[in-house]
């Protein structure tokens, strides 16, 4: 009924004067007080699920014994940086940090790229049915978990009647099957591999939505100048998708140190623990499995602080070069 | 579209449609290879991998793992916290945006601060560990439900865009008919926002659906594992499939005829299981997201990206 009237039966006049009335209205008491009921459900989850939370990393600067509870945060002795020190003489320490940021790193380099070049391929393709096609198969692994799209590969890269395997057999290209994902030297490649191939057209949606922004009078002018597809998607489609392309380098950077749990944990086994313990995984082997609840707590509190550097970081330097950033 | 069709533009076309049919080929022969084993009889399997169709086809596997009671139970926690969460969570999360997105809501920056805190800033895992202890909702269906009915800030920042774009026409007018906020929000703001609204829950339900963090962390009983967990379990450890084997066995004495898992034969093994298990548990997510896809450019892009 009101969104009915809302549309119909006032005489502009008539809203014009009353719209000032309507806006003083926002102000008053009821009002405000049914907007703050609204806000008030999101707030108490916000509250205690992020906020109470943060009363824990009191324990990155304590000895805390888990024994002692919620009350032992506060009570147990402080020891100020050791949890800290701990980490850095942990014998993974180097191999944590060098997968972590080894992982990110290398598949940023070929992630985005990748995604980049496949939206720009996919944006020149002219039949809009085969282009719709395209997108709805490739991003189709995007909704699968990781349980799934990771226990596929599991499945396929397994040296007793996995297909890869098979494959490299029937070729000659190798004489006995690799058990991909027990030796450390291939897990870099496959985690970098994979997450490419689940997320590749999911990704290339942000860029396709910033393409289809570009003034098409643009793309007219350089073809009557004589500059052809590759030309035109050089010097129109990627200087057209920029910002785009910035704000996600910038989340790219921001998330160096913030390895996917969800993937790692997956294909993680005794086996390639050297190349595949990252942050992540070794702050729930730490806390969760070994009760280290102190110096995880340690760990997470500092990737969260590198992390918030990171992000200022890139964000200062994208605006510096490029005058777009995220704030 | 100008330009003639010159000979470099046929070979760039041409090796175009060649790049995307491979990129199509490699993200989905996956998960066709998985279904097509799945569905073939185990010892058949052993004599080789099979690529394109089962060469023996059977629904053995699929029936064991319907049949078994846990990953039925399985199935029933993931489905329920789905629902659930989706549901409360995006009207928790719109009617904060909603407010949220209102010029004349007082002490907006505070709510700015608090969400751009909770966006960059948490306790960490075992914080969060302890704090569920705490209240009681470690290893309780609870903990599947409460922490996840607000969906984040980003996702404020998604829907602020989408509310603003509404006339304010439509909200004056409605307020000098007396509505008040939540007639507004329900009549006027959710109808309208249906595209945005769609296209989030799809999101929430798949991200919740597919969640297997929340039971690894803060659950330990088997009756609260959820569907993407058991799966885990059974990619990891051929125990677990032992372990399922019998459980079925002693319930329906006609499946148990299919099994010979410990020797690797039989119509139903380990690796059928396996494949059925990860293939049955993704078709609501299959299912789900071509009707989803429709509403995406228009409902989240062009509200948040764009403009």
């Amino acid at each position: 009924m009101m969104a009915r009237s809302a549309y119909k039966g006032h005489i502009p006049e008539a809203r014009a004067n009353k719209s000032k009335k309507s806006f003083r209205l926002g102000y008053d008491f009821r009002t405000q007080f049914e907007l703050k009921t609204m806000l008030w459900p999101a707030i108490i989850i916000i509250f205690i699920f992020d906020f109470v939370p943060m009363y824990g990393l009191l324990m990155a600067f304590k000895a805390y014994d888990p024994i002692t509870g919620i009350k032992g945060i506060f009570t147990s002795q402080w020891n100020n940086f050791e949890n800290f020190m701990t980490f850095f003489h942990h014998f993974e320490f180097w191999a944590v940090v060098k997968n972590t940021l080894g992982i990110n790193l290398f598949g940023s380099l070929i992630g985005i790229p990748a995604t980049v070049i496949f939206a720009l391929l996919l944006n020149e393709i002219r039949n809009a049915k085969f282009k719709s096609l395209i997108q709805t198969v490739t991003y189709m692994p995007h909704f699968l978990s990781w349980v799934i799209f990771g226990g596929l590969f599991i499945t396929l890269l397994n040296p007793d009647g996995g297909i890869v395997n098979y494959l490299l057999l029937k070729l000659g290209l190798i004489n006995e099957p690799i058990l991909f994902l027990g030796e450390p030297k291939y897990f870099w490649g496959i985690a970098i591999g994979t997450n490419l191939l689940k997320e590749i057209g999911w990704g290339a949606i942000l860029y396709l939505a910033a393409m289809a922004g570009i003034d098409q009078s643009l793309y007219e002018a350089a073809a009557i100048d004589g500059a052809g597809r590759l030309k035109r998607m050089w010097h129109i489609t990627l200087p057209g998708i920029m910002p785009t392309l910035m704000i996600l380098i910038i989340f790219a950077i921001s998330g160096m140190l913030n390895n996917n749990f969800t993937q790692i944990f997956v294909f993680q086994n005794p086996l390639n623990i050297p190349t595949s313990q990252v942050i992540d995984t070794f702050v729930y082997q730490q806390g969760l499995k070994e009760f280290q609840f102190a110096s995880a707590t340690a760990i997470g509190l500092m990737k969260s602080v590198f992390a918030l550097f990171l992000l200022l970081g890139a964000n200062y330097l994208s605006k510096k070069l490029t005058k777009s950033g995220l704030f | 579209m100008v330009g003639g069709r010159s000979w470099g533009e046929r070979i760039f076309s041409a090796s175009n449609v060649i790049i995307m049919v491979i990129v199509m080929l490699l993200t989905v022969y996956p998960i066709w290879f998985s279904v097509v084993n799945s569905l073939n009889t185990g010892d058949n399997l052993v004599r080789g991998p099979i690529f394109l169709f089962p060469r023996e086809f059977t629904w053995a596997s699929w029936q064991s793992v319907m049949a078994d009671p846990g990953m039925l139970k399985a199935a029933w926690i993931s489905a329920s916290r789905t629902v659930i969460v989706t549901v409360v969570s995006i009207l928790y999360t719109a009617m904060f945006s909603y407010a949220f997105s209102r010029s004349y809501l007082k002490g907006k920056m505070w709510y700015v601060a608090i969400g751009f805190t909770s966006m960059y800033f948490s306790g960490g895992l075992i914080p969060s560990f302890m704090l569920m202890n705490w209240l009681g909702l470690y290893d309780s269906y609870w903990v599947y439900i409460l922490p996840g009915l607000f969906l984040g800030f980003w996702n404020v920042i998604i829907f602020n865009a989408n509310f603003k774009a509404i006339p304010d026409a439509l909200f004056e007018s409605a307020k000098m008919d007396g509505a008040n906020e939540y007639t507004i929000f329900f009549r006027i703001v959710v109808p309208l926002s249906k595209p945005v609204l769609a296209a989030l829950s799809v999101f929430t339900a798949v991200g919740v659906w597919n969640d297997y963090g929340t039971t690894l962390y803060f659950t330990q009983s088997p009756d609260l594992q959820t569907l993407q967990y058991l799966i885990l379990k059974l990619i990891q450890s051929s125990n677990a499939i032992e372990q399922m084997a019998n459980t079925v066995n002693d319930n329906n004495p006609a499946l148990a005829q299919l099994y010979s898992v410990a020797q690797g034969q039989g119509t139903v093994t380990a690796r059928t299981l396996q494949l059925a298990a990860m293939v049955i548990s993704s078709i609501p997510m299959i299912i789900i997201y071509p009707f989803a896809q429709r509403y995406f450019i228009k409902g989240v892009l062009l509200g948040s990206v764009k403009e």
